[in-house]
């Protein structure tokens, strides 16, 4: 099983580096994930992975991607609040992407 | 954007020249030995293997004669070789269908003919090994299982049930791919692909109930109250479809306009959270128990909400599921009103065609529409009942609700279709090379009506298709918002409000 260090400890992810255990991710992971990605994240990036982490605690899936992008239209508008955002903020897509940095597994199926 | 050669388009399909090898680094993810476990196969690959192996195939040979008809008749003519996008795409000569199966056979040859085993070699029989089984891995899961080769085959042979049997002799041995095997996993304990609990399900259902309400109140139309009602006992319809299209786009757009024309005609139906997918990777991996299990949920699901009828909504596999082997694997629908599942797009243009939906076609004048048949429904199945209406069907209903269709190539199209490259089982990132690639005789299909007749909507009816066209477009250059379904140009087209009589 691979492994991702953070702060001295080893956590165990899948293949492509998503934790196994979505309940040992701690907030610093997805700023470490991003940057092997080479990605910044800022404000809205931040918005996203929150949602996410809060909309699987009760549902124990991801939300549509319709679902965020409406989060994000309540706060910063009709611009900000599109697919096309999304897909700027996360370019390896948002379910895919985000859900990894917010440590969550990767949605799978005819997706 | 991609670590691999993107092909490039230029309107042709051109038959390359034989290049050995050339995809054999792109391989699934093994699934992990407590998945397999659970699922009721060998955890993992030990030292016995090869038994395991051969006992499995003299199993799936006795139990089914077709794949060893089809190992036997083949005579290499070579009718198939050029015939498969993969093949098209990489120069592999492994993606020659015929020289793909003769990973089966020449195994075949060589422990269940007389000749190979006395012979060998010179009967082009092959001895087992890691290297081979490792190219079985490889190759048989480079296969989409779409079956353009069969339709040029002389004698038929339907090269994804020789896949579907490697899969199944290779999960025995606790050697499968982690994507298939999660996912039939899911739908077997949560019911659905994406292992969304009914909750989820409910309240993503209720989202789009928001969704399309909205969508109408930004054009001044208020009070219609589209609803996607949920385990409703007693309706007349229940709609299976799958769940992609309660999470992905543009998925979820069919979804809608599903809902509309339901509403729209004053049809009773129902969503269902205990069946609540219509897609069966059961068939993918040719283990046909647990085919019949996630197939079952249908089956109770109807009888329990005493529904009349079943209605699938837009999936290629789920279709032929429901169409083709329902009835084998669990019985009739007898005690329905109407004993055969029925799918969306025949409902649709029945409606179309009593004047009981009242389509605005300007509504879809930005579009130029183009329709990719989906090698399941083209080549397994029929909508209407008679044959080739599922090539006539989709398109009645895209001229229905659009002005402007173009068709492509014909040689491509009906039941030559080409494959989306992510059917089968294919459709997971880690071969993100063989999915772009495998897509491409399509997109140069495409591409040429687009320099032509500026198409600009690829019409769908399929969620593998879907998901497949929306992550390959942008790597040729495309928007991903030129992929959409059916249902959603009908969605666009379909006005709401006021009733007709029907």
């Amino acid at each position: 099983m691979a492994t991702m260090e953070f702060e001295g400890q080893d956590y165990e992810v899948d293949e492509e580096g998503y934790l196994m255990d979505w309940s040992v991710w701690k907030e610093g992971m997805a700023g470490v994930m991003a940057k092997q990605d080479g990605l910044e994240l800022g404000e809205e990036h931040w918005d996203v992975i929150k949602f996410l982490r809060e909309y699987f605690e009760k549902y124990q899936i991801a939300p549509m991607i319709k679902i965020l992008t409406k989060e994000l239209k309540k706060k910063y508008g009709k611009e900000k609040g599109s697919t096309k955002y999304l897909y700027e903020l996360y370019p390896g897509g948002p379910a895919k992407q985000a859900c990894r940095y917010a440590g969550l597994p990767k949605p799978t199926g005819c997706v | 954007m991609a670590d691999f050669e993107v092909p490039e388009l230029t309107g042709e399909i051109i038959i390359p020249k034989v290049s050995p090898g050339a995809s054999r680094h792109i391989q699934q993810f093994k699934a992990k030995p407590e998945l397999m476990e659970e699922l009721k196969f060998s955890a993992e690959k030990g030292s016995d293997w090869k038994e395991k192996f051969l006992l499995a195939m003299e199993d799936i040979l006795k139990k089914y004669k077709s794949v060893r008809v089809f190992l036997d008749i083949c005579v290499r003519c070579g009718s198939c070789a050029d015939k498969c996008h993969y093949f098209i795409a990489t120069g592999d000569p492994r993606n020659m269908p015929v020289y793909r199966q003769e990973l089966m056979r020449s195994v075949y040859r060589k422990y269940f003919t007389p000749a190979g085993k006395l012979i060998g070699g010179l009967a082009s029989a092959k001895e087992l090994d890691d290297d081979l089984l490792d190219e079985w891995f490889t190759y048989f899961y480079q296969c989409s299982e779409c079956r353009r080769c069969s339709v040029f085959c002389p004698y038929g042979i339907d090269t994804a049930e020789i896949t579907m049997a490697a899969r199944e002799i290779m999960a025995r041995i606790g050697v499968a791919s982690k994507y298939n095997y999660e996912i039939v996993n899911k739908a077997m304990t949560l019911g659905n692909n994406l292992g969304m609990i009914p909750v989820a399900l409910e309240s993503t259902w209720e989202f789009v109930e928001e969704e399309i309400e909205e969508k109408l109140e930004e054009v001044g139309i208020t009070g219609v109250g589209v609803k996607l009602p949920v385990d409703v006992e007693g309706a007349d319809v229940l709609l299976v479809t799958p769940s992609a299209d309660f999470f992905a786009e543009p998925h979820i757009y069919s979804l809608e306009g599903y809902a509309k024309v339901f509403h729209q005609a004053g049809i009773s139906w129902t969503l269902s959270t205990h069946a609540s997918e219509g897609g069966n990777f059961g068939m993918f991996i040719g283990n046909y128990d647990h085919m019949r299990t996630i197939n079952k949920r249908i089956w109770d699901a109807a009888r329990d909400l005493k529904v009349k009828k079943v209605v699938a909504g837009e999936c290629g596999h789920a279709w032929r599921a429901m169409y083709s082997f329902s009835n084998t694997l669990n019985g009739p629908f007898d005690f329905l009103k109407e004993k055969s599942p029925q799918h969306i797009c025949e409902l649709t243009l029945d409606l179309i065609k009593k004047g009981a939906l009242k389509l605005d076609k300007s509504a879809n004048d930005e579009f130029t529409v183009t329709f990719h048949d989906s090698c399941n429904v083209a080549r397994a199945t029929t909508i209407g009942g008679t044959p080739g209406d599922q090539f006539t069907i989709p398109r009645e209903i895209i001229n229905a609700c659009c002005n402007k269709y173009v068709e492509m190539d014909p040689e491509t199209c009906g039941e030559k279709t080409f494959c989306c490259g992510g059917g089968g089982g294919v459709l997971t990132d880690e071969v993100i090379e063989i999915r772009v690639k495998g897509a491409m005789p399509r997109m140069q299909m495409y591409s040429k009506i687009k320099e032509s007749h500026g198409a600009n909507f690829f019409a769908l009816i399929c969620a593998i298709c879907k998901a497949q066209f929306t992550k390959v477009f942008p790597y040729y250059g495309y928007e991903m918002a030129e992929v959409g379904g059916v249902h959603q140009l009908i969605s666009n087209a379909l006005v709401m409000g006021a009733k007709e009589e029907v």
